[in-house]
């Protein structure tokens, strides 16, 4: 089990708060990702579930249990840190095992935990091994070990990625969603990525300056973001706005645009701009289009074959259907 | 790139480095030369290096007149004593200064240190005055006790160092694994600060060993250690240069010894950190 809310919660450090009030229930077996960028409180907030901050105010509870109050060796959740925060004076076996060592767990129990947590992980060969003596995708894994053996009742996860390398880190991407569906466990996963939360999430937490933006599956925030900060948050790359006559067009203060909601001509069309930079990335290309009268420049996703250069005229029409209306406080106009 | 060092300049630093480390250690080995000649020839002029009549008279007079045994003891005693009893304390202290640290944690180290900066005679008189009602007298306790608060803040200073450069986002993962505070610091910070806590014991075990001031003004017979076995050679009837060398090389032999077999410990203790 592994229900979590947190009511009416508040964290100040000496006069600047940085978690105003805020509520947020996170269902058993849910894969919740908190997204927004630096300093948005999305770390803070997952420490304060942890235990490793105490609240200002308000009331955490776990499986319906007041957990506000308890120790973070008692909360029985588990966290797996950016920097790995392994022991680097024991084995990989010693790791894994310490959370069971705490428990007081009789050394045969404790061997059996490990193999079985190892063999998952693949990390049976390296049992043996001090983590300096590993790579940091090894290291990440016996991070997740460690955190596996407790069978905790959430898992937290505290930019687990981002020291990876790219590559590494599509792997390890996968290898969480997976052990997320074999498990069942909840999980709550802090990142600056939105595509990491686009792609693991079931229900993403957006943040900004310790305030939830919007609560949503993936789709929803794709689809209908509730501010013009969500919207730009979420999809990439990020989605264009228009202001003044462009938006005034369609009753809003602001209108927004995907860049793959944009269809592109040579000829006509609605709004007329010249190509800047275009990235081809084979798949796609994104065309860096400028509209008189707009200061920034508009992000085209066209397809992989079109051939346009620098300099040429170009046509772009939105998708009406697509287009996403904002009021002058910034928020969705339904 | 690796900077070129020329032969010329290698060997000058060489001659450099020799010429120093000779400067220092010669009071050293002229203690210990002068302990195996007899006294006319320890105060004779021009002086024998080498070329002298070898003799272990001094020796056997210096263990007759006094037992150096008793005072290598009360030397061990008080030097252990006072570091263990030190670390005990200063482990916690130095933890809680490094990864909880309060507004005035800074102060609070800065106040420490400064007690450091007070000559100890200055308060000589109400320690001699508090150990006279107190009993603590010469004794192993009392020396034990003053060389704890003595070097404390030494210690401290020390352990802290080393315990900022342990990341704290490790702690806070055994903290998440189920560890009490105490276990948190016995499994975990205690082994990764292994190096910084044996150069910090190594250090104080040598100074503790050398203090003099105290050892010297707190105690008579039954507590004294081999700082006043020495001393009791430097006596009002005149100076035995032979015998007090002698004294002083029985007193400064298993100090030298443990330094030397942990050299390689303690210059990496004292150098921890400054590289990743």
């Amino acid at each position: 089990m592994g229900q979590i809310t947190l009511n009416q919660i508040t964290k100040s450090f000496g006069d600047v708060q940085v978690i105003p009030p805020l509520d947020l229930r996170i269902e058993d077996g849910e894969f919740v990702v908190f997204v927004g960028p630096s300093g948005c409180g999305k770390s803070t907030l997952l420490r304060l579930i942890a235990g490793l901050e105490d609240v200002t105010s308000g009331q955490i509870t776990i499986d319906g249990r007041d957990a506000t109050e308890v120790p973070p060796a008692k909360r029985g959740l588990a966290m797996v840190f950016q920097s790995y925060a392994l022991y680097p004076h024991m084995s990989v076996r010693k790791n894994i095992a310490f959370p069971l060592r705490m428990a007081g767990l009789d050394k045969p129990a404790q061997d059996a935990k490990v193999a079985a947590a190892a063999k998952v992980l693949n990390l049976t060969d390296y049992l043996d091994r001090k983590p300096g003596q590993l790579s940091g995708g090894q290291r990440q894994r016996v991070a997740i070990g460690r955190a596996i053996v407790r069978e905790p009742a959430a898992f937290l996860f505290d930019e687990p990625l981002s020291n990876l390398d790219a590559a590494l880190r599509v792997n390890m991407r996968l290898e969480i969603s997976e052990l997320h569906q074999t498990l069942k466990t909840t999980m709550i996963y802090v990142t600056h990525d939105q595509v990491e939360a686009m792609t693991m999430a079931d229900k993403i937490v957006v943040l900004h300056a310790g305030r939830i933006e919007q609560v949503g599956s993936p789709l929803e925030l794709y689809h209908k973001p509730r501010n013009k900060f969500v919207a730009g948050f979420i999809g990439s790359p990020k989605m264009n706005f228009f202001m003044g006559s462009y938006a005034a067009e369609y009753d809003a203060a602001t209108i927004g645009v995907r860049p793959e909601h944009l269809a592109v001509s040579a000829t006509d069309g609605k709004w007329a701009g010249k190509v800047g930079v275009s990235e081809h990335l084979g798949s796609d290309t994104f065309l860096y289009v400028d509209i008189d009268g707009l200061e920034t420049p508009i992000t085209v996703r066209a397809s992989g074959e079109i051939a346009f250069r620098h300099g040429d005229a170009i046509y772009l029409t939105p998708d009406a259907e697509k287009i996403h209306r904002f009021d002058n406080q910034g928020l969705r106009i339904a | 790139m690796a900077r070129e060092v020329s032969n010329r300049r290698k060997a000058l630093v060489t001659v450099c480095a020799w010429a120093i480390g000779i400067a220092i250690f010669f009071p050293i080995l002229w203690t210990v030369l002068t302990s195996f000649k007899t006294e006319a020839e320890a105060i004779a002029s021009p002086p024998s290096f080498l070329f002298f009549d070898w003799t272990l008279e001094n020796y056997s007079t210096v263990q007759e007149r006094s037992d150096y045994f008793r005072h290598f003891a009360n030397s061990v005693i008080i030097s252990f004593g006072s570091t263990l009893l030190g670390l005990l304390i200063a482990i916690p202290a130095a933890w809680s200064m490094a990864f909880v640290p309060g507004k005035r944690t800074k102060d609070v180290l800065m106040w420490m240190l400064s007690t450091k900066m007070l000559p100890p005679v200055g308060v000589l008189i109400p320690i001699y005055l508090l150990f006279r009602d107190s009993g603590l007298l010469d004794t192993r306790i009392g020396l034990v006790l003053v060389l704890t608060l003595i070097n404390l803040p030494i210690i401290i200073w020390m352990l802290f160092t080393y315990f900022r450069e342990i990341p704290g986002e490790i702690l806070e993962a055994a903290r998440m694994d189920g560890a009490e505070l105490w276990e948190e610091i016995v499994y975990v910070l205690t082994p990764m600060a292994i190096p910084g806590i044996a150069s910090t014991l190594l250090l104080n075990i040598i100074l503790s060993w050398n203090e003099a001031f105290w050892t010297l003004n707190l105690t008579a017979v039954d507590a004294a250690p081999l700082t006043a076995f020495i001393a009791s050679y430097s006596s009002p009837e005149g100076l035995f240069y032979a015998k007090l060398s002698a004294a002083s090389t029985m007193a400064i032999a298993p100090i030298l010894i443990i330094g030397w077999f942990s050299q390689k410990q303690l210059v990496r203790g004292l150098t921890f950190g400054a590289v990743k």
